[in-house]
């Protein structure tokens, strides 16, 4: 039996590969964590 | 680094810098927290003592998974990012967003305004169609390679001014096309000027609507009030009901402001549900503790304990079939931000500025009126950089009380104008803020742990 449950994450290090074209959006007028990004999975 | 806590029968890791989220069992929580400060003998020892029932061979098989996520570099994983923070120092900025002050103006007199009742400690004015071109045009030229670019109309009460509103997005339409282009508009009403025509142009041009609404009727009308004193809680509801279902009840938010005078503010939230509105947000005021509504520090535990209730009852309502969400709890862990978002942040003062209805730029709409941090205007473009370049260097790293945060690469640092208001400078962090926001990450992980472990695919390994 597996004692520890890892939930799918975006990898940060992975994400200096497929990130930083700036196009993710910038309600409450917030930190970044509900940024939404299309390129994560590509 | 990583960061441990139990929340709703859970027991929660998270890795900082690799962003791995585990769920784990007694056992491995125990022998995590020890892992970095004890021997594997002494950690044994404890667990024996601790754990009647576990064998030796169920201790070893837990040490052989963390070791295992280490080498994967999803426990325990060292700051590879810090260094390369000095290159983002450097880097050349694109402006991709403006908030437009449409209207500095407001047919409300909310007590809590951070605008100073919409005309942010100046006087009565409203942006000329002009100006707002001319702010249009500079965003375009400014915007470099960005094809996205984000327009809110932002006040005061921007419906004050509804017809310049219709004129520039008509022209933003009109260039889009031939500068390669794509305008998302977003709008923040009081619903006070909320009419069939205002609803039918919002639904087709607003990629999102920030509506708002403190909740109950009585905690809604105490502090938005009238110019007359009345509350506006009966005169709004029944406008945002319309606006909402001909919108077919998406892309918007009903935003709320909690205050010391509702800390019991998940009843307000669960009254917005029960009025059948499902995208909510409820906000801390910000203010001086000093204010009769402001929050004060031993106002916190009662503010964590609302948080919970709102992550349990969230779970609770989608299971039954009548879901809400809560801004704060939206995160996308999968699709969620890249590093370098989650390093640099918001891009106030460098990618995303206030404008007034003079055309002044500032930082964001919550520096101004403020004139230490007047930036330039819409006719000369920024002329102060030295303020763009202090906003440049704002982010994850770049204060020191976040150094050992977990939570750094979420917040980003933190908000430079809540620092300010704070602290007096946009390099310290709003520490009462930094709390909040940790509690509302801490329960919008568990809420995904749960809906993860419903629904059974999102997990890499169970």
């Amino acid at each position: 039996m597996k004692r520890i449950v890892t939930i799918k994450t975006r990898n940060l290090e992975e994400s200096e590969k497929n990130g930083g074209c700036g196009e993710c959006q910038t309600a409450c007028k917030c930190g970044v964590a509900n940024q939404k990004c299309e390129n994560a999975n590509k | 680094m990583i960061h441990q806590y139990k929340l709703n029968g859970f027991n929660i890791v998270l890795d900082t810098y690799s962003g791995a989220v585990h769920c784990v069992d007694d056992l491995s929580y125990d022998i995590i927290e020890l892992y970095e400060t004890k021997s594997k003998e002494e950690i044994k020892q404890e667990m024996q003592a601790k754990y009647e029932e576990i064998t030796e061979k169920d201790i070893e098989e837990t040490f052989e998974e963390i070791e295992n996520l280490k080498q994967e570099g999803k426990l325990f994983t060292k700051d590879i990012f810090e260094n390369k923070n000095l290159d983002l120092k450097k880097r050349d900025t694109v402006v991709k967003a403006l908030c437009l002050h449409i209207a500095h103006t407001c047919n409300l007199n909310c007590e809590y305004c951070f605008a100073g009742q919409g005309k942010y400690h100046g006087e009565d004015a409203l942006m000329s169609f002009e100006v707002g071109k001319q702010a249009l045009d500079f965003l375009v030229k400014n915007s470099g390679t960005r094809k996205n670019l984000e327009v809110d109309f932002f006040g005061g009460e921007p419906l004050v001014n509804f017809d310049v509103v219709k004129q520039l997005v008509e022209y933003a339409r009109s260039i889009e096309k031939e500068v390669g282009k794509n305008f998302r508009f977003t709008l923040t009403t009081n619903g006070m000027l909320l009419d069939d025509d205002v609803i039918d142009f919002l639904n087709k041009e607003m990629n999102n609507v920030v509506l708002s609404l403190d909740g109950r009727k009585e905690v809604h009308d105490r502090l938005r009030k009238k110019l007359n004193g009345d509350g506006s809680y009966d005169i709004i509801v029944p406008k945002f009901k319309n606006f909402v279902e001909k919108r077919g009840n998406k892309e918007y938010y009903m935003r709320g402001t909690f205050t010391r005078n509702n800390l019991d503010f998940t009843n307000d939230i669960f009254h917005m549900a029960d009025l059948g509105f499902t995208e909510l947000s409820m906000e801390p005021v910000v203010s001086s503790p000093d204010a009769e509504y402001g929050l004060k520090e031993e106002d916190l535990d009662k503010i964590y304990e609302q948080y919970e209730i709102l992550a349990k009852e969230m779970i609770k309502r989608k299971k039954q079939g009548n879901p809400f969400t809560f801004y704060h709890y939206m995160i996308d862990l999968s699709a969620g931000p890249c590093i370098y978002k989650r390093i640099t942040g918001c891009g106030s003062g460098t990618e995303y500025l206030a404008v007034t209805p003079s055309g002044d730029f500032y930082p964001c709409h919550q520096f101004v009126g403020d004139k230490k941090f007047l930036m330039g205007n819409v006719k000369d473009g920024v002329t102060n950089t030295k303020i763009r370049d202090e906003f440049k260097l704002c982010n994850a790293y770049s204060r020191k009380e976040c150094k050992d945060c977990w939570a750094k690469l979420y917040c980003s640092g933190g908000c430079s104008a809540n620092a300010y208001h704070a602290t007096g400078s946009i390099n310290n962090v709003y520490e009462y803020g930094c709390k909040l926001f940790k509690k509302r990450i801490e329960c919008a992980i568990m809420v995904k742990i749960a809906e993860a472990m419903e629904e059974d695919e999102m997990l890499a390994t169970c």
